[in-house]
């Protein structure tokens, strides 16, 4: 029997074994394995985002430009889901039956018990259908929340849009705080001022039971923040002016920019062909999208900051000119042949002083101009000096922004090209060019490339007789109406302000009775001062180019004006401008023939000589 | 009352006491393990408390609306019985175990019959007035009279087949007619008297065999069959390379293996032929309950996540997420070992360990100071019963037995349980406290 009794020791210990088994196994889940801390609060705890407002963008005279409209999601808390018709559901969003099982199925891959949105940004239209049905599948309800809106169709490029973060920016510490699905600046202003605009978010934690019921707040709210709304900023935008420019340029491509001389605001910016940015907000994002990036006409091209590729054309004529009067190579007075046989040129009256050189376009004074200005005799030997006086010019050129980045507030800008010494040391070799080989520069052509912004900011340049201020498209960010600091500085050119003043007379008479008659407001009083070019294009038709500013004293607006395959400044660049310059001085258009004119895209079939 | 018993030796009390009413507020009540028990009933009743708990609609701990109020009754009702259990003159529950055990069986057969079925379960006994009835739970005890009784009537050591099988009829009979019913979980606890029979003389073997039969059935389930059977032979072969003399037991081996891999085999078809798709889900749950975490996993899976979220110092009592808002079921009844665990946690989990394994071994310590053969096997089967309900309840929970919808002891919401359970623990203290007036045998 003794035997016998001693089983009690052994039954004794399975029980001590099984409670130190279980104990520890307690130890590895409770204090070991912190997974379970994580999962318990992904399941009890559901994290409330409070989307704050995102600031609205007016333009300079109060106009609504960005607003927020109401869009709505089709949620969907898997766990709540019962008998579900995928069919019916197919039918009734029209989605592909995969589709809707596909959906679904990530719904619980993210969460079973967490609503996640199954259809994104249904229309008021497809919501009432959708509302009605929805009764019938329990699961499914309808989120409400805010997407941009523009009242006004215009202004596409510079705005630029708002849409899901991206995977990558996900992982990119920069845009720490955003999680997938929050809504984020793709381009332009949004990209751009995005940390204003998107104001901070709010968290608000709450206790959920099994079936996603909320049940209080977490830990007395202790945890919660509010959301803060996004700030507003206005435009430099002029919103008539800018939706007139696109009238003008509709059909056409090309652009317009139009910059507040004193101030460096830019009052109009158009990218034609342009978009209605409202194909960007609702649910056909994506196809809207992926249609205008692949278009033939390259829709998406932000062509004032990014069509850097084709040279100026005559209109360059006026920077060398300043640059050979700041050099004292050249006087106002100063004569010259047009000699044809250095470089082409079309019938005018000869020899010209710098005024007609100007107001004529003379290709052989500014041939010989510049020849001046880059062999001045620095160095016995012609290669030499002609190096150094490209030099010498090329850093007097990227004071008037040429060649760099302005630093506008839209991303994506291009620096353009300046020719320098490198550059053709790099193709012909060192001491193996000299002005021969590099003349086309003196009439704009060759090496250089100019952004239509640069193209307009040199104008304001001119406007102001030898400084700008950076171009900028928004004016004050908040409630204060302040102008931002960063555009308040005056960058001077290498040219002293009294060479400016022959260039402009020489303008005046452009327009007055030279190339770009078609821009002249005189008869309203106002007198404007210009200059057109030529932009060679060997794909096509040449590029028409024109730029100006007026009123000739204390001018309020610096505009350029470049329209692809324009082929004459004079014919249809010009026009546009004198017509946006109208507008933006008087708010009327007087000269209804031009606009006629430009409307009707004849300009386009004028034959080439 | 100290001073008393040193006075007087135990016999005389003993003895004396056996002509008039005997004094047993007083004598011998083993006060240890009834302070375990009223330890064990508050702490489930504060749990329960816990469990049904909720911050936006708080109610009165005391409140008939939620289980923590109703659990208060059967409390009160179940210090009657003990009352009761403990003036009734303890030889009647040996000398009516068979009656008690007929009786039940009876109540077995007609709940059987007439039950409606509750949740597919025909286990429930509708009393009227809303109060319904498992007889299942009371099969336990009068089971564990019935075998105490048989086993102090018959020698287990010599092995007779005629004494085992009827041994073996009075242990199954019950959890055959509650299967029947439905109550599969309730059924396995039966199984749970091994333990009792091993004290009692049964051969090791049967235990090593179960053993052994368990293992395999886990590891057929875990490892492919074909690697599973190499292993054996592996075993084997090691085993007869340590000890040269198992060759002579060449066909015994054999037989062995033969066994064991047409377990293996059969294992394979049960689990996934005979085993309805609700059981099967169990047991793949306790495998892999990530396979499938929304689905049979969901228990298992947020289980774990609620005891495994409270960590060292568990998050304080009512402060629980997991088990307030429902994502773990049954959080009263058989997943109460959630709210301890998340609430106080493994500090409170482990406390709350300790007391079973200390009751376990008390009784244990009881029952082997038992001067009859029927209160020592009646305390080893009240053992029995306990150890397997908290060795599957607690281990379901953490994952480490199937999901069995069986109680904690003492602990769990619901009056069918802790009645059976009391009433089982009680009449082994009834028994204990009398002991000295059984003669040695």
């Amino acid at each position: 029997m003794k035997y016998l009794e001693n089983r009690k020791y052994i039954i004794q210990g399975i029980f001590l074994l099984v409670g130190a088994v279980f104990a520890l196994r307690l130890f590895y889940i409770q204090v070991v394995d912190s997974s379970y801390k994580q999962a318990a609060e992904t399941n009890a705890i559901k994290t409330i985002i409070q989307y704050p407002f995102r600031g609205l963008i007016y333009d300079r005279n109060g106009q609504l430009l960005v607003q927020n409209t109401p869009v709505y999601d089709l949620m969907v808390v898997p766990k709540e889901v019962k008998q579900l018709d995928t069919l019916r559901l197919s039918n009734l969003l029209e989605l592909p039956l995969d589709d809707v099982r596909e959906r679904l199925k990530k719904a619980r891959g993210f969460s079973y018990v967490q609503p996640s949105i199954f259809y994104q940004k249904l229309t008021t239209q497809d919501l009432a259908h959708i509302q009605d049905n929805l009764i019938d599948f329990p699961g499914f309800y309808i989120n409400a929340r805010t997407a941009r809106g523009y009242p006004h169709q215009s202004l596409s490029h510079a705005l630029g849009y708002i849409a899901e973060i991206s995977p990558k920016q996900l992982e990119d510490s920069t845009y720490k705080g955003y999680r997938p699905g929050d809504y984020i600046g793709k381009s332009g202003i949004e990209l751009e001022y995005e940390k204003y605009l998107m104001g901070k978010r709010g968290v608000k934690y709450k206790m959920v039971n099994v079936r996603g019921v909320e049940k209080g707040p977490f830990k007395e709210g202790a945890y919660d923040t509010l959301s803060i709304a996004g700030q507003n900023l206005v435009s430099t935008i002029d919103l008539d002016l800018q939706a007139y420019g696109e009238k003008l340029m509709n059909g056409a491509k090309g652009s317009i920019v139009a910059i507040e001389p004193a101030t460096g605001e830019i009052l109009a910016y158009i990218s034609a062909p342009f978009y209605d940015p409202n194909l960007f907000t609702g649910k056909d994002y994506g196809k809207n999208y992926m249609q205008l990036l692949q278009d033939k006409d390259k829709t998406m091209f932000n062509r004032p900051i990014m069509a850097d590729q084709n040279p100026p054309g005559s209109i360059f004529k006026l920077v060398q000119a300043l640059i050979a009067l700041e050099d004292g190579v050249i006087t106002p007075k100063t004569q010259f042949a047009c000699n044809k046989a250095l470089v082409n040129c079309h019938p005018h009256p000869s020899p010209l002083d710098l005024y007609g050189a100007v107001q004529h376009s003379c290709n052989p004074w500014f041939f010989q101009a510049y020849r001046l200005l880059l062999n001045q005799n620095k160095s016995k030997n012609t290669f030499t000096d002609t190096s150094i006086g490209l030099k010498d010019w090329r850093e007097q050129v990227l004071t008037f922004g040429f060649g760099q980045q302005l630093g506008i507030d839209i991303p994506g800008e291009k620096k353009g090209i300046i020719a320098s010494p490198e550059m053709y040391d790099r193709v012909y070799g060192k001491n193996r060019w000299k002005y021969s080989t590099i003349y086309s520069l003196s009439i704009g052509q060759g090496e250089l490339g100019v952004t239509p912004l640069q193209m307009a900011n040199f104008m304001a340049i001119v406007a102001n007789r030898g400084y700008y201020v950076t171009p900028h498209i928004i004016r004050s960010v908040g409630e204060d109406g302040k102008p931002l600091k960063e555009y308040q500085e005056r960058h001077y050119t290498s040219v002293t302000p009294q060479h400016y003043e022959p260039i402009v007379a020489g303008m005046a008479e452009v327009v007055r009775a030279g190339t770009a008659r078609r821009a002249n407001l005189a008869k309203v009083g106002i007198e404007v001062c210009g200059k057109t070019g030529t932009a060679q294009n060997p794909q096509g038709a040449d590029h028409a180019v024109f730029v100006a500013f007026a009123p000739k004293d204390n001018p309020k607006i610096a505009i350029a004006v470049y329209v692809e395959h324009g082929k004459w400044g004079g014919q249809s660049a010009a026009p546009i401008a004198g017509l946006m310059i109208e507008q933006y001085l008087t708010d009327t258009v007087t000269i209804k023939e031009q606009e006629k004119w430009v409307l009707s895209r004849e300009y386009l079939n004028i034959k080439s000589k | 009352m100290g001073a008393e018993q040193q006075v007087l030796p135990k016999y005389k009390v003993a003895t004396r006491s056996s002509h008039r009413t005997p004094n047993l507020l007083t004598h011998h009540l083993d006060w240890v393990t009834i302070l375990l028990y009223f330890l064990l009933v508050a702490m489930g009743w504060m749990n329960i408390y816990a469990a049904v708990y909720s911050p936006d609609n708080i109610v009165n701990i005391f409140s008939m609306d939620i289980n923590s109020g109703k659990q208060l009754l059967w409390i009160g009702l179940a210090l009657i019985l003990i009352l009761v259990i403990l003036i009734v003159d303890y030889k009647v529950y040996e000398h009516l175990a068979y009656p008690i055990y007929g009786g039940i069986i009876l109540l077995l057969l007609v709940t059987l019959v007439i039950a409606k079925p509750i949740a597919g379960s025909r286990s429930w006994l509708d009393l009227g007035g809303g109060i319904r009835l498992q007889p299942a739970e009371l099969a336990k005890f009068a089971t564990a009279l019935a075998v105490s009784k048989y086993l102090s009537s018959v020698n287990l050591r010599q092995q007779k087949f005629k004494d085992q099988m009827v041994l073996a009829a009075i242990t199954f009979v019950p959890p055959i007619i509650i299967v029947l019913q439905n109550e599969t979980g309730s059924a396995l606890v039966f199984g749970a008297f091994i333990l009792a029979f091993f004290r009692e003389g049964m051969s090791p073997l049967i235990l090593i065999i179960g053993s052994v039969a368990a293992a395999i059935f886990i590891l057929t389930l875990l490892v492919p069959k074909l690697y599973l059977i190499i292993g054996v032979i592996l075993l084997m072969g090691a085993a007869v390379w340590l000890d040269y003399r198992l060759m002579r037991r060449l066909k015994t081996m054999v037989a062995m293996l033969v066994l064991i891999v047409g377990m293996i085999f059969s294992v394979d078809y049960f689990v996934n032929d005979i085993l309805q798709p609700h059981q099967q889900n169990r047991i793949k749950a306790l495998i892999n309950p990530e396979a499938d975490p929304l689905g049979y996993g969901w228990n298992v899976t947020q289980s774990k996540i609620a005891i495994g979220s409270g960590g060292f110092w568990g998050k304080g009592f009512l402060e629980g997420t997991q088990t307030k808002f429902d994502f773990v079921p049954e959080q009263s009844t058989d997943f109460i070992f959630c709210t301890i665990g998340e609430e106080h946690g493994w500090i409170g989990s482990t406390v709350l360990l300790g007391l079973f394994v200390f009751l376990l071994i008390r009784i244990v310590s009881i029952a082997e100071r038992q001067r009859s053969v029927f209160g020592r096997a009646y305390g080893y089967c009240v053992a029995s019963i306990i150890f397997f309900h908290f060795l599957v309840n607690v281990g379901m929970t953490i994952g480490l037995a199937p999901v069995v919808g069986i109680p904690l002891p003492f602990f769990s919401y619901g009056g069918s349980s802790l009645w059976s359970f009391t009433i089982l623990l009680f009449i082994l203290i009834a028994l204990d406290a009398n002991r000295a007036k059984d003669l040695a045998r």
